[in-house]
């Protein structure tokens, strides 16, 4: 065995690691770094959710998502609703009335078919709720060994509303951040049935599609900046994305934010902070300051939005970073990581 | 939450920190030792609340930090070897070795995973006994009883494919090397509640005795850290230096005797070198040799690897008090989480990455 010499820094990224699918900054590397410079044009590089574009006279929002979730059925959902869910989403968070999906399944030999028939129908239940058809599809097998089961890719098609321009650069200094509900559901109900952590409460994934809290939201106002769902990274990640795109700062009140009861336990527990944890049927948004009572208003007579809530503001102070003032009265900041969380030793 | 929130309360904070202006006459440098304090004072902004004349310096108490750069090492050649199953916490999967780290042996095809427990180790070790399955025993006298067990458990099943790579290291023997440094400032220690947990606080005693300094033995929230810090500025006050407990919920003076005996039985204390700090003696265990087959070191030869440190990196100073992160040249420039030049750069708990996360935008904080 050779004698290791002086430490270095790891500086080069040679290799794909898990973390580079955290959503987080080593995501955001990849993207600067292999796919923008290879794919650049106007259309992506404003790296929303979704893109937008102009088809005969129509204005569409057009996106796509793969899901690679372990365990493929969970308390709260399965592979087959998060994958019609996470695309509706994506369409309904740009200000678009989804339509159409496409999905595509990658199954692995010898998955049981009587499985398949169950997620199956799952995304005909989701797609059936949401208001879109499953319009194309593929198949692919790989060898036993080759895949945890299934993947799915589902891409979405929707129809932009008029006059509406949703993206994460439009954020503006005194505007208000909405949060449409508690933080963490979905992250760590996967997490527990994966790990078989047993806690005192059944913790359920947030899995829902969003498509008619978001046409509450824009019925009731049009003053409605950004739309996001903050999906893997968490909401952390989501207000960082926005106060870099907007090139503005955001405060955030942890009294404000929403997290149950067994998810804070659970992520005491695991040395986890719930701004990080994902979820699959929340949405953040950016309102104008006038509006955004009336936006939180028509939230919460929606079941989707009950638990809306005001949780931050915008402003000019520290652009591109996140602050929160915190339940102890006191300030930190709330950074994008660099990975996934990881369970801490003690 | 209950038990919790009450200990997050900022008008009990206020309260503590109020007391505490009341009884300070001068300037005090007091230091936490342990990461998890590290992580709280800095989340919760605690520096905010006390008066400029308290001066908190962070000691050594990451334990993913202070994982000599060797066993980091050692582990990933382990790790890489082809039949091996190597288990681990998830928090040191990030940590750089001298050239990689385990997440980048996982991605080359090594079969890396985490754990939250040794005993999940040594339930893999029961499923695949065809595969040597590798647990990384990492951190300090809180963790060790639970790795002590895993491999008294396998001992007893009599599992041959089951080992540890053990690189435990001790707070009492690393604080005194630091008190004991002519540069060292500091006039009272909040000692580390999950630590005494296990060792009880009459560990602490000597130390008290031996510096003369005020000892508290702390908890993890912010109104435990706070309490813990009136308690030292009333003894440095009073003259006195004697060890307290603030963390009366979860310390006795013994410990847990339990817990104590399964370590007693397979461990053995051993000088250790601390990464960022260097060797000191007395300040780790290693695996006693009626385990031997169960030391990963014996069983894989890894034991001749041997690294040296980053020069640039001012962790040894930093983790003894006598520097802040931000004194760094390199910090939050060269030096972030995502390429950490040093040791307390690359746990969470770490005090660097601890400053990059919570703190860099107050005012004196680098940007």
């Amino acid at each position: 065995m050779s004698l290791f010499v002086c430490p270095v820094p790891l500086a080069t990224r040679d290799t794909i690691l898990l973390g580079h699918g955290s959503g987080g900054k080593l995501s955001a590397e990849l993207l600067r770094d292999v796919f923008l410079p290879a794919f650049a044009n106007p259309v992506l590089d404003r790296l929303e959710d979704q893109a937008s574009i102009a088809v005969g006279g129509a204005r569409l929002a057009f996106t796509t998502d793969s899901f690679v979730v372990k365990p493929l059925f969970f308390r709260g959902g399965d592979i087959g609703s998060l994958a019609v869910h996470g695309t509706v989403n994506d369409l309904a968070v740009g200000g678009a009335r989804p339509l159409y999906l496409s999905a595509a399944f990658i199954l692995e030999e010898g998955f049981p078919v009587a499985s398949l028939r169950r997620i199956v129908e799952s995304m005909r239940a989701a797609a059936r709720q949401a208001g879109v058809d499953i319009v194309t599809g593929d198949t692919k097998v790989v060898e036993h060994g080759k895949g945890d089961g299934v993947y799915i890719n589902t891409t979405g098609i929707g129809l932009l509303r008029d006059g509406l321009q949703l993206s994460a650069a439009n954020a503006r200094a005194g505007d208000a951040v909405i949060l449409s509900g508690s933080l963490g559901d979905h992250g760590i109900a996967i997490l527990s049935e994966r790990e078989g952590l047993e806690l005192e409460t059944e913790v359920r994934s947030d899995s829902a599609a969003l498509n008619t809290l978001v046409d509450a939201m824009l019925d009731a106002s049009l003053q409605i900046r950004v739309m996001r769902d903050p999906t893997r990274g968490g909401l952390a990640s989501t207000l960082n994305e926005i106060a870099g795109q907007s090139r503005v700062g955001i405060e955030i009140d942890e009294r404000a934010i929403r997290v149950n009861e067994a998810v804070r336990g659970a992520c005491e527990l695991l040395g986890f902070d719930p701004l990080y944890v994902a979820n699959e049927g929340k949405l953040a948004a950016v309102v104008a300051r006038d509006e955004a009572e009336a936006v939180v208003d028509a939230m919460r007579r929606h079941p989707l939005g009950s638990d809306a809530a005001i949780v931050g503001w915008i402003t000019n102070a520290h652009p591109g970073l996140v602050t929160m003032r915190t339940a102890f009265g006191t300030t930190r900041i709330v950074d994008m990581l660099s990975g996934d969380q990881l369970p801490r030793i003690c | 939450m209950k038990y919790i929130d009450e200990y997050r309360d900022g008008k009990l904070a206020e309260s503590i920190a109020q007391a505490i202006r009341g009884r300070l006459t001068q300037p005090r440098v007091l230091m936490e030792i342990c990461g998890g304090q590290t992580h709280t004072i800095m989340r919760y902004g605690l520096e905010d609340l006390l008066p400029p004349e308290i001066e908190l310096v962070h000691g050594p108490g990451c334990p993913v930090c202070v994982a000599p750069l060797e066993v980091i090492d050692q582990a990933l050649a382990i790790a890489a070897q082809p039949e091996v199953i190597f288990v681990s916490y998830g928090d040191m999967l990030r940590v750089p070795g001298s050239r990689t780290d385990l997440f980048r042996v996982k991605a080359a095809g090594g079969d890396v995973r985490i754990a939250y427990s040794p005993m999940d180790a040594v339930r893999l070790a029961r499923e695949n006994p065809s595969r040597p399955v590798v647990f990384f025993g990492i951190g300090f006298e809180t963790t060790a009883p639970a790795n002590a067990m895993a491999v008294w458990q396998a001992s007893r099943e009599g599992l041959r494919n089951f080992s540890m790579l053990a690189a435990h290291v001790l707070v009492p023997p690393a604080m005194r090397a630091i008190l004991a440094s002519p540069a060292c400032r500091v006039e009272g220690l909040i000692a580390p509640g999950h630590v005494c947990t296990v060792m009880g606080s009459r560990e602490y005693e000597d130390l008290a005795r031996d510096f003369h300094l005020p000892i508290v033995i702390g908890g993890f929230e912010p109104v435990d850290l706070l309490e813990a810090i009136r308690l030292l500025v009333d003894q440095l006050e009073d003259g006195r230096a004697q060890v307290e407990n603030q963390y009366v919920r979860a310390v006795t003076r013994t410990g847990n005797l339990a817990a104590q005996r399964i370590m007693e039985q397979v461990f053995e204390v051993c000088d250790q070198k601390w990464r960022g700090i260097g060797e000191i003696p007395a300040s780790g265990y290693r695996i006693r040799a009626e385990f031997a087959r169960y030391d990963a070191q014996r069983v894989f030869g890894t034991g001749q690897i041997t690294a040296d440190e980053p020069k640039e990196c001012i962790s040894a100073l930093v983790l003894q008090g006598l520097k802040k992160p931000s004194d760094c040249a390199v910090f939050g420039a060269r030096c972030t989480p995502e390429f950490p030049l040093g040791a307390p750069m690359v746990s969470s708990e770490g005090v660097c990455a601890a400053y990059y996360a919570y703190r860099r935008h107050a005012p004196g904080g680098p940007q």
